[in-house]
């Protein structure tokens, strides 16, 4: 393992040190934890805070989407590790205004226990606490044995307008209902060429062979659907969007926002031909996403892939959300 | 029955055979979980040994909402939430009832709710659900434990991270349920029945 880390059982804080210290004017760490909150407290005066977090390696989120029309603070726990409740409530509390508290969470047991938890403790506290459990990973979800689908890069869109409706004064019951419109909508595959390392175990968290790939993995390295040899650019936006067009049902009547994201290890030259294949596929179906955007966001540590999320605009305000202006370290 | 001195000799156990068995737990996890299993365990339980040090004269409610405590905010994971809220049960409990059938009833049923689980899935409730018909039956002995442990491994994990490899999960014993395996005996050992 090559890494440019001090002690591995330090990396979280260390992380957060550093990016707190970088962008002041964005991000501040709230005390004794490993979350950090809006700077511009001023600003949120009279709103609903909207929180997020899990665990660390998937830098800039969730820290990254903090700031002004998106999060009001982020958890982070350790690497690919749930942040624990304490830490979660400490966040609700910094960004409670007597309003209540809006929380997006991605569906995994550890994530969801943990934030469940810390709503426990707002509650018994007089705090109104309400979430989602972002499930948009559609590679998982045809098997029997699974407890849904796994939350991966399409929960930035749910950040997103949740973030936006929140800055322009939408209340907690209806960020709840907004969050409940939006979720059927997203939908992300991705496709695996590499593990990540995470720093404390020291090696890949699975091996493929140099010409394998395995499509379907999940933001920890999980298993995918199917392992396949290396392919061009074109044959994985086939497969990739044969998939998203099974679950959506593209159609050249609707319109979409897409996310091409990093995974870590994946340059963005990758990317933009991957984007540029992407484009053309959908091109042939008549249809031009309406919102793009492109680049390492909801990253794996080191881990080498691409995950394709697209994003069905059914109400005109989506893309209305989608394009508010905010002021966060990661997303502009 | 139990009370406040034999619940700590309980839980002083447990942290000293975590610690023993840490990399054991944890290589339990590498085949079917991320391999942190041990090490959070082991995290967590040295801090509820540190929390009784900070206790004057404390009842058996605080004893156990210590221990929740310092699991919830020390393991993270998915065993952080499920052993505290085990605890956090077992505390507001003991303030009616030091009768442990009574107390492992209602941590079991915290569990169930809180993993959205039941027996059969693969989880430490593959053996908290047989340790608490055995102690209300007054039947609670090692083998029982060893052999819930050992169910696990047939199993087909249906939920948490193990369940998104499908069959691949079958041979391996639950992490879970081995920290539970041993939760258990280190209960026995400090002669609570």
């Amino acid at each position: 393992m090559k890494k440019i880390i001090n002690n591995p059982h330090d990396v979280v804080p260390e992380m957060i040190d550093g990016m707190v210290r970088s962008y002041p004017q964005i991000v501040n760490l709230i005390n004794n934890t490993y979350a950090v909150v809006r700077s511009d407290q001023e600003s949120m005066k009279g709103k609903v805070g909207v929180i997020s977090g899990g665990g660390s390696g998937h830098e800039p989120t969730h820290a990254g989407f903090v700031g002004k029309g998106m999060l009001s603070a982020a958890v982070a726990g350790q690497v690919f590790t749930s942040p624990t409740p304490d830490q979660i409530y400490e966040a609700i509390k910094a960004v409670d205004q007597g309003n209540g508290v809006f929380m997006i969470v991605k569906n995994y047991s550890g994530d969801v226990m943990n934030f469940d938890m810390a709503k426990d403790l707002a509650d018994a506290d007089g705090i109104k606490v309400k979430s989602i459990v972002v499930d948009d990973d559609i590679a998982v979800e045809n098997s029997l044995y699974t407890q849904g689908r796994r939350g991966v890069a399409g929960t930035l869109f749910m950040h997103k307008c949740i973030g936006a409706a929140a800055d322009q004064g939408a209340s907690l019951d209806e960020l709840e209902s907004l969050a409940k419109e939006i979720l059927p909508h997203i939908n992300t595959i991705a496709v695996a060429l590499s593990a990540a390392t995470v720093p404390e175990v020291g090696k890949p968290g699975f091996t493929l062979a140099e010409d394998e790939i395995e499509f379907g993995v999940g933001i920890h390295s999980e298993p995918g659907y199917k392992k396949e040899k290396m392919m061009s650019s074109k044959e994985l936006v086939s497969e990739l969007i044969g998939k998203l067009d099974n679950s959506l049902h593209l159609e050249s009547n609707k319109q979409y926002a897409m996310l091409v994201n990093g995974m870590g290890a994946t340059p963005l030259m990758e990317q933009f031909i991957f984007t540029k294949d992407t484009l053309d596929k959908l091109g042939e179906k008549n249809i031009t996403p309406a919102f793009m955007k492109v680049g390492n966001l909801m990253t794996s540590i080191d881990m080498a892939g691409i995950s394709l999320t697209l994003f069905e605009l059914a109400d005109k305000k989506w893309l209305d959300y989608l394009n508010y202006p905010v002021k966060t370290i990661a997303w502009s | 029955m139990i009370n406040v001195t034999k619940a700590q000799e309980w839980l002083k156990i447990f942290a000293q055979k975590i610690d023993e068995n840490a990399d054991k737990l944890s290589q339990l996890d590498e085949p079917i979980g991320d391999a942190d299993h041990g090490n959070n365990m082991n995290r967590g339980m040295q801090a509820v040994v540190e929390s009784f040090d900070k206790e004057n004269d404390p009842d058996l409610s605080t004893v156990f909402r210590d221990t929740a405590m310092a699991l919830i905010s020390k393991v993270g994971g998915a065993s952080g939430p499920l052993y505290g809220t085990a605890f956090l049960e077992m505390s507001k409990k003991a303030k009616e009832t030091s009768d442990l059938g009574e107390l492992l009833q209602t941590a079991l049923e915290g569990i169930e709710k809180r993993g959205n689980s039941k027996p059969g899935q693969k989880t430490l409730i593959d053996v908290w659900d047989p340790v608490v018909k055995a102690v209300k039956n007054n039947s609670l002995d090692e083998k029982t434990i060893d052999a819930a442990v050992e169910s696990t491994k047939s199993m087909l994990a249906t939920i948490g991270r193990a369940s998104y490899l499908g069959d691949r999960s079958i041979g391996h014993i639950d992490p879970g349920a081995a920290s539970s395996g041993v939760l258990f005996k280190s209960m026995i050992e400090a002669g609570i029945k």
